[in-house]
């Protein structure tokens, strides 16, 4: 926040408008550099929700995935948030076979 | 052919960003250089370059009819009268709306290529068949926007189709610059755009009252060596295409030297 933000915010004025045209610019190019439209994104964080799930339990309500710019590379960020158990274990699904389960002691939250 | 003309493309993707402008005050500026210029106004259905130049009275024939083989080269082009080293070509006559392949505009760009040192194509709008017929024939370019969202976001579209025709280098002008506003946060900064856009900046254009004035008279303000802000910003784009290098303005910094307020001062109403 700049100190003309703070000002404005005492004053109860609206912030700035360059921020807020940096911001939206941001987020529409974002697309337009792909071509995906919100509901493409969507239908894709869906499947690949349901193509993580069948291995890790995941929290199905968080999950977002996100394009996100910078210097003209723009890259899909997933994060997952994967559940635990109390002692702090990732959770698998019982597919995985138990040799795989015991390997799997780093308990690094997965994301991307 | 002489391989190192330079044939640079001027566009925006948006209209009325100021491709026509530039590519007017420019191609006299590189003239007064000293370098051998030809303008090519590729939007032939709405051109307007001829009339920025003060050219409109004089064109007979086009780029159309150097290919049809009905007259020659030297004959379709029309040489600026104050700055013979330019000269313009209108692609084509807006009553014709139907030619110009991509194979065309590189016959003729080819053309001018032998006998000029460097070859402005001014861009339609748009990113269809107008500018895909222009970028055919180029070899870098210049993207002219302003600091608002709308320019912003279709230079963007316009820098990605650039990449893929494999243009290089795609410089940015960033023109219609209100240093008051960016200092206030109500435009976007020079970084902003530089920062979202991703291209060298080749240079500034502040907002110019003069310009207005300028195409009303159909001379550009580099014409009379125009010390208006604008026409300084043109003369500085040109050296610097040529090579020199001048130091970019700092919007933050215009307007408040003596001259400059003496300036307003003087464009005060007083009845």
């Amino acid at each position: 926040m700049t100190l003309r933000d703070l000002i404005n915010k005492l004053l109860r004025r609206q912030t700035a408008s360059a921020n807020t045209a940096r911001e939206r610019l941001q987020l529409v190019l974002a697309h337009d550099r792909t071509d995906l439209s919100s509901d493409v994104l969507d239908k894709m964080r869906q499947e690949i929700l349901e193509v993580v799930a069948k291995y890790v339990e995941i929290d199905m309500s968080e999950g977002a995935v996100s394009l996100e710019t910078e210097d003209r590379m723009t890259a899909l960020v997933a994060n997952l948030p994967i559940k635990r158990t109390k002692t702090g274990e990732i959770k698998l699904k019982e597919q995985i076979t138990e040799s795989e389960t015991e390997a799997n002691e780093n308990d690094d939250p997965v994301s991307s | 052919m002489a391989k190192d003309t330079r044939i640079i493309l001027i566009c925006s993707g948006k209209g009325g960003v100021g491709k026509t402008t530039l590519t007017a005050n420019l191609g006299i500026s590189l003239a007064q250089q000293g370098a051998k210029t030809a303008v090519l106004d590729a939007d032939f259905g709405l051109r307007n370059l001829d009339l920025l130049l003060g050219l409109e009275n004089r064109i007979v024939y086009t780029a159309q009819e150097v290919l049809e083989e009905t007259c020659r080269l030297d004959q379709a082009l029309v040489r600026h009268k104050q700055e013979p080293n330019l000269a313009l070509l209108p692609a084509g006559n807006p009553r014709m709306l139907e030619w110009l392949k991509p194979s065309d505009m590189e016959k003729i760009v080819e053309m001018l290529s032998e006998i000029f040192d460097y070859v402005l194509i001014d861009c339609p709008a748009g990113v269809e068949d107008g500018f895909k017929n222009a970028v055919a024939a180029s070899k870098e370019a210049i993207v002219v926007t302003n600091p608002e969202v709308s320019a912003v976001r279709d230079a963007d579209r316009v820098i990605g189709l650039l990449n893929t025709n494999s243009i290089n280098p795609v410089q940015l002008v960033l023109n219609r610059v209100r240093p008051k506003m960016m200092a206030s946060q109500e435009m976007l900064s020079v970084e902003d755009v530089t920062d979202i856009l991703a291209l060298p900046l080749l240079g500034l254009v502040l907002e110019d009252e003069q310009v207005i004035v300028s195409t009303n008279r159909g001379e550009p303000l580099t014409l009379n060596g125009s010390k208006s802000p604008a026409g300084k910003c043109y003369s500085n784009i040109a050296k610097r295409l040529q090579g020199e290098e001048i130091p970019l303005i700092d919007p933050s910094k215009e307007g408040t030297s003596f001259g400059d307020k003496f300036k307003k001062l003087m464009q005060t109403k007083i009845f």
